[in-house]
């Protein structure tokens, strides 16, 4: 796909997506991914960084992408105003990770090798994080339908609610989440 | 997490988004701003007397020329600068602008006049007043262009923060104007454009801590 018709669709659904629609908005974000791991994947590992570290990057550009979508003006092209942001997010990385090297010169090298080991953990982890911001019956209703991957009526029969009690739930759940995301970094 | 279940989390609460939001939070900390600079001039130093006669209302149109178009190319460059992939290079460099025309102007006045004449142009009244109370009254629109850029997504931290800086100044300068009674183009050059850049620097100090997002 050339680059002009990949601007011409992704500004089409972030004009959706700021009018209201979610599945464009949906959409965007998701081939936003896709571009977004291709380029911090290849800034990192020219600086010989992990994947991992790709990934985490990816999340906060989306996170920055989605709650500051408001400073996005429809009249202007859309990838220079994505690029800005996650340019923005890849040296605010660099920056950030490069201090805490500094203060820790010794443990640099185990330190390093330990965040690839325990990387699906400390991703989940976030996630857990996250859930633990949310209401008891919401947090298991996700937990079973989201993450354990069970259908609706399993996650009913194991939680002893009913079936649109677990919809209902995952529903409200999903929107607890979105603002628990918007409002501050889950690191 | 995976990205996949992140992207669903962001777009499960998604609500429309007003146009021009950036555009009119960073308005409402110039109004908010300049009217607390303006307040506490009225209330500290006061206006003041025989500011509508003598050399009074030109000076203070000079003044308030000098400030305001600080505010002005200041402001162009916030509003861009809040907008990721707007170029701005161009909007910085405007917002020094006014410095140098004041500074030359300034020069002409001192050449132009008498040498007895120009120490008293320099050290005209209260010139210390002005030097503490520029950087005072700009204390409150600081934090309020602060609280409004943080609304938007400025990329680049350390030049939104002095640009934020010297729109602060300018305002509290903007105010005391209204107090001043150094009625000399060398004294606006030298007293008003030294706590201006002195609160430029701050910003660009403060902006990448205060800015980051």
């Amino acid at each position: 796909m050339d680059v002009s018709s990949a601007e011409r669709d992704l500004r089409a659904l972030m004009v959706a997506g700021l009018g209201g629609d979610a599945a464009a908005h949906k959409a965007l974000l998701s081939r936003l991914s896709g571009h977004l791991r291709a380029y911090f994947k290849g800034r990192l590992l020219q600086m010989g960084r992990g994947a991992v570290e790709a990934e985490d990057l990816v999340q906060e550009a989306l996170i920055a992408i989605h709650t500051r979508r408001h400073t996005y003006d429809p009249a202007q092209p859309f990838t220079p105003w994505a690029y800005a942001i996650a340019r923005y997010k890849l040296l605010d990385h660099l920056r950030r990770t490069k201090a805490s090297v500094k203060d820790l010169p010794l443990e640099e090298a185990d330190e390093l090798t330990a965040r690839d080991d325990f990387s699906e953990v400390e991703s989940a982890f976030d996630m857990q994080k996250l859930l633990a911001g949310i209401s008891p019956k919401m947090r298991q209703a996700i937990q079973y339908v989201k993450l354990d991957g069970l259908s609706v009526s399993e996650a009913a029969a194991r939680s002893g609610m009913s079936e649109s009690a677990v919809k209902v739930s995952v529903h409200r759940g999903m929107k607890a989440l979105a603002l628990l995301i918007g409002r501050g970094k889950p690191t | 997490m995976k990205t996949d279940q992140f992207i669903e989390i962001l777009s499960s609460d998604l609500h429309p988004v007003k146009r021009g939001v950036v555009g009119k939070t960073l308005a409402w900390a110039l109004i908010v701003g300049g009217a607390a600079a303006f307040g506490l001039m009225l209330v500290s130093v006061g206006v003041r007397p025989g500011l509508f006669g003598g050399t009074g209302p030109t000076f203070l149109a000079l003044k308030l020329a000098f400030t305001i178009s600080l505010i002005g190319a200041g402001a162009a460059f916030l509003s861009a600068a809040s907008h990721p992939g707007r170029s701005s290079r161009k909007r910085f460099l405007l917002a020094f602008l006014p410095f140098v025309a004041v500074a030359l102007l300034a020069l002409g006045a001192v050449l132009l006049s008498a040498p007895m004449a120009r120490h008293g142009m320099v050290f005209a009244a209260e010139w210390l007043t002005c030097l503490v109370c520029i950087p005072l009254f700009a204390i409150v629109p600081f934090a309020a262009l602060i609280w409004a850029l943080r609304m938007g997504a400025p990329t680049d931290l350390r030049r939104t923060g002095a640009i934020a800086g010297l729109v602060a100044g300018s305002l509290g300068a903007a105010a005391y104007a209204f107090h001043c009674s150094g009625d000399s183009l060398p004294f606006i050059a030298i007293w008003y454009g030294t706590p201006i850049l002195l609160w430029t620097l701050i910003g660009a100090m403060l902006g990448p801590r205060l800015l980051r997002w």
